[in-house]
């Protein structure tokens, strides 16, 4: 297929998701790419249709609606590269439907390679369904029957530093592999060792036969103080493409469209979020979440290392009910305004899970709906802040590190009635500390360019370039130590024109300065000595910050950190009210 | 745009597979008539094993540990077999610490396999046996009413089919649950009271069909001894009128249960069979569909969950709800005469 600009100018991405599959075209438009346009159509890969092409098809189809060409010919098979001005030059695809993967985790010690192997699972549509390492009380034959019983799809196996144990890592893998020698062939797992590269050899001689596909990535812990994740993660994202290629029809040739770069959803969010890290400060992060179907994803990356979490348990469809295992439904009530009964969040999350399609057609249960996404999100990101590396700087423990942009996904969020209500959800959910441009991804492009950076890379550079993107806010949210109802901040905005207009925000308060898109500005902050705006407390820029303007301006959440709402009911919910309104309801 | 399809028909006819997850025993025939919980297919796996280090019993190393060992891989052993013969400075026999088949002999190990469970294929539907898979399994063919629900508790079972109430909307209570009803598949609008759940228990009724259930009962549904399947949804809500006026006609009829939990990536959902004698083949159900007017339509979300209608319209482009939201809409008459608008997301067709 054609590579270089010249040749190659048209790029189809499509992601198959567990609810809707999105076409997304690219083409160049006077000498950039540019985001032309996409299509959408439910995915069929779960029953009745079972073939994710039907799904694929439609939506291409309705891209060829929206735009005239033609990318289909008359047997629904993808013109490529371009002929007689019919088709695309380029094709990309990501995926995440389908149920969570079977896993079963394999390492030496609980606080280093299990726990690295753990950080690893997450990083894919994963449900660990069984861990067996040296502490575990079981013996060899139990660890047996517990495979033979699960039958899980994938099992990653870590363990040893790189000329350290073997002796402990060949039991393992023993056991691992009289288990798979019993299981019938057509039930055999796939297999990832990440481990001690002194045994790879041994392990791919003894395992190759019994497993459904073996793949050997770099140790993920090289040296008992050394995490290395990023040549595991790949594997593991290619291993897991193989899984769900021998599980569901129409993958292969989704996979022979895309030339062989079929990949993961997250994973292509995830490679995005650190490409946009490049060109943050130091310290600072990029956060991307995505609040899908299928699972919560959050990827953060800080100068470019990348932590991501897939979290299926927080998702926003058929395992929404799963979401009680991390939350009360008190903490799911308190972000809602009305006066709506524990029983109906409770019928509400189990009938969305039946139907994770449908839609709040009425106020109450957008609200409803809203406060379940505030929560499935909250949960997902303080999993994986937890993992956020240590050079990630934090006004204080405990608290979200500064993220220099935020950049969210997921239609609960990005297609909510108002920017006022999907802003919110952010601000609630995440709580940023510090200055923040907070970024809408409208029509689902993250994944589209995280596939299509394997294909075409300066497409995804091109494209984030662009105004593709709808930055919704420029935040500023303080962390203080001062008490509610004082004033803690003063701004002053500066127009490009040498108009200015002046603020003083309290502790407790949430605060608009008009700057909208087009418009451009210097932003001087003054904050009391003990308020911090990610630089240290009273510490400011002294030259002021430009500001490009966004749909909302600048916002300054000051209700401060952690947000504590109110425990008396009445108050709460005013100030719900009062927050949502400030934002243009 | 396609569509979600839920089955409430009177008549159909389906063939379903159904297979061991290993070879087996086949324990049906052709042309055979089959209820529900006829097992159709035995097999066994090893659900319990026991691994030997007879190397490291002895101190030896694996290669030296291998002739001394004196059983022989797919040889049955009782406790207290000798395993490996005592010689020279190794002079304790190992014995069997349990009875047990030897399934690898390997690197001074042995592996047996000590406890199998034995796996029992059930019909699951009433039915005429219509082709045997060899080893594996049978299809069946099934004629008659299907109504598919959308949760079900796991269980199954069969019985004659009693409406306890005359309207679709009333709810069952611990007092209606008599003597004789003992033994019946039991069929109510809604229920909110876990003491009908457990009365029902006790009483060993044989199964419950309801239109909506509390998600507060699911644990306790869970635990029963009987299946019970939820053809609507979750709180209080009526049962849907296309499915209350065929259960209501097929009452006192043996009804089938099939209960298994609603999969949406395999396509396994909650079942209800009444199986029928008709002379001619009736049209199997058809699974898929796009929107488009005149369909019959159940709405899966507020306003009107649960209720049934007539799709008039599919709206162009985008409309926006009272919510805020903007979506593809169909205009939707419901029973009641009521005309609404509806995301096109939130309807399922009923067929």
């Amino acid at each position: 297929m054609p590579e270089s600009l010249i040749d190659a100018e048209s790029l189809l991405a499509v992601d198959v998701g567990t609810v809707t599959t999105c076409a997304t075209l690219f083409d160049v438009v006077e000498g950039h790419y540019r985001f032309i346009s996409s299509g959408h159509a439910p995915s069929t890969a779960a029953a009745p249709h079972k073939d994710l092409r039907e799904g694929v098809s439609q939506a291409i189809e309705n891209l060829q609606i929206v735009t005239g060409r033609t990318f289909l010919d008359e047997a629904r098979r993808l013109i490529v590269p371009t002929n007689a001005g019919m088709g695309v030059d380029i094709f990309a695809a990501t995926f995440s439907a389908g149920p969570p993967i079977r896993t079963v985790l394999v390492g030496l010690k609980e606080d280093f390679s299990l726990a690295s192997t753990r950080r690893l699972a997450r990083t894919i549509y994963a449900r660990v369904v069984d861990t067996i390492g040296l502490d575990d009380k079981r013996k060899s034959e139990q660890h047996i029957d517990s495979l033979i019983r699960l039958r899980p799809d994938l099992v990653l196996v870590t363990g040893g530093t790189d000329n350290g144990a073997k002796q402990a890592v060949r039991q393992l893998i023993e056991t691992i592999g009289l288990a798979c020698h019993l299981l019938p062939a057509e039930n055999r797992p796939a297999l990832l060792f990440a481990g001690n590269m002194n045994l790879a050899d041994e392990i791919k001689t003894s395992l190759q036969p019994l497993t459904l596909s073996l793949s050997i990535s770099p140790n993920i812990r090289p040296a008992l103080e050394t995490e290395n994740l990023p040549p595991a993660q790949l594997a593991l994202a290619k291993l897991y493409t193989q899984v769900r290629r021998s599980q569901m029809s129409g993958m292969d040739e989704l996979n022979a469209w895309a030339g062989d770069t079929l990949m993961p959803t997250a994973y292509a969010e995830g490679r995005m979020i650190r490409l946009l890290s490049r060109i943050c400060d130091q310290g600072r992060g990029i956060l991307g979440v995505d609040l899908g179907a299928a699972a919560t994803t959050v990827a953060a990356a800080f100068g470019e290392e990348l932590t991501l979490g897939v979290y299926p348990q927080s998702g926003f469809g058929e395992s929404l009910a799963d979401l009680l295992r991390d939350a009360s439904l008190n903490e799911i009530l308190k972000w809602i305004p009305l006066d709506v009964p524990p029983e109906t969040v409770l019928e509400y999350l189990y009938q969305k899970s039946i139907y994770p399609a449908s839609l709040p057609a009425t106020p109450e249960d957008l609200i409803i709906e809203q406060a379940l996404a505030r929560q499935s999100l909250s949960v997902a990101f303080n999993n994986l802040s937890r993992d956020f590396p240590q050079h990630a700087l934090r006004a204080a423990p405990g608290l979200a590190p500064y993220f220099d942009r935020i950049l969210a996904c997921g239609s609960a969020i990005t297609h909510a009635p108002t920017l006022g209500q999907s802003l919110l959800i952010l601000l609630d959910a995440i709580q940023p500390v510090g200055i923040t441009t907070i970024i809408l991804d409208q029509n689902n492009l993250l994944p589209a360019l995280g596939a299509a950076a394997s294909r075409k890379a300066i497409l995804s550079v091109q494209i984030l370039e662009s105004d593709v993107f709808l930055r919704l806010a420029t935040l500023v949210a303080p962390y203080t130590s001062v008490q509610t109802g004082l004033p803690i901040l003063t701004g002053r905005l500066v127009y490009q024109n040498g108009s200015e207009t002046r603020i003083v925000v309290n502790q407790g308060a949430l605060e608009i300065l008009p700057l909208r898109i087009g418009q451009s500005g210097r932003l001087y902050l003054q904050p009391s000595r003990q308020t911090d705006i990610g630089l240290g407390p009273g510490i400011t820029h002294n030259d002021g910050l430009p500001v490009l303007g966004t749909e909302l301006g600048v916002v300054f959440d000051a209700r401060g950190r952690p947000l504590r709402l109110p425990e008396e009911t009445t108050r709460r919910r005013e100030n719900l009210e009062k927050w949502l309104h400030t934002l243009g309801g | 745009m396609l569509a979600p399809v839920t089955h409430i028909l009177p008549l159909t006819t389906f063939r379903r597979e159904r297979l061991l997850p290993v070879p087996g025993r086949i324990n049906v025939r052709l042309e055979q008539k089959v209820n529900p919980l006829d097992v159709l297919a035995v097999t066994s796996i090893a659900s319990e094993h026991l691994l030997l280090d007879v190397a490291g019993m002895l101190g030896l190393r694996s290669d030296a540990a291998r002739d001394l060992i004196h059983v022989y891989v797919g040889e049955t052993i009782p406790k207290g077999r000798v395993i490996t013969k005592g010689v020279g400075r190794f002079h304790h026999d190992i014995q069997a610490p349990c009875s047990g088949r030897v399934i690898i002999v390997e690197a001074g190990k042995i592996l047996m396999e000590v406890s199998e469970d034995t796996i029992e294929l059930q019909a699951g539907i009433p039915g005429i046996v219509t082709r045997v898979v060899s080893n594996r399994g049978v299809e069946i063919k099934f004629k008659g009413a299907l109504i598919q629900g959308i949760w079900g508790n796991g269980r199954m079972d069969f019985g004659l089919m009693i409406p306890m109430h005359f309207l679709p909307g009333e709810s069952l209570i611990p007092r209606q649950l008599v003597g004789s009803l003992r033994g019946s598949v039991l069929m109510a609008g809604t229920c909110s009271d876990p003491a009908a759940l457990q009365a029902a228990n006790d009483l060993l009724v044989r199964g419950i069909i309801l239109g909506s259930m509390s998600p507060v009962l699911i644990p306790l549904a869970c635990r029963v001894n009987y299946p019970i399947i939820v053809l609507d949804g979750f709180g209080k809500r009526p049962m849907n009128n296309t499915a209350f006026k065929l259960l209501t006609a097929n009452a006192r009829r043996e009804t089938t249960l099939n209960a298994e939990p609603f999969d949406r990536h395999t396509g396994v959902r909650p079942e209800i069979y009444v199986p029928l004698t008709v002379p001619l083949e009736p049209p199997p159900p058809i699974d898929v569909e796009s929107f488009a007017p005149d369909q019959t339509i159940r709405l899966t979300r507020a306003p009107h969950a649960g209720e049934v209608g007539t799709l008039v319209s599919l709206r162009p482009g985008l409309v926006t709800m009272p919510s805020g939201l903007r979506v593809a809409a169909a205009e939707v008459r419901l029973d009641s005469g009521e005309q609404i608008l509806l995301p096109l997301a939130n309807l399922e067709v009923l067929r």
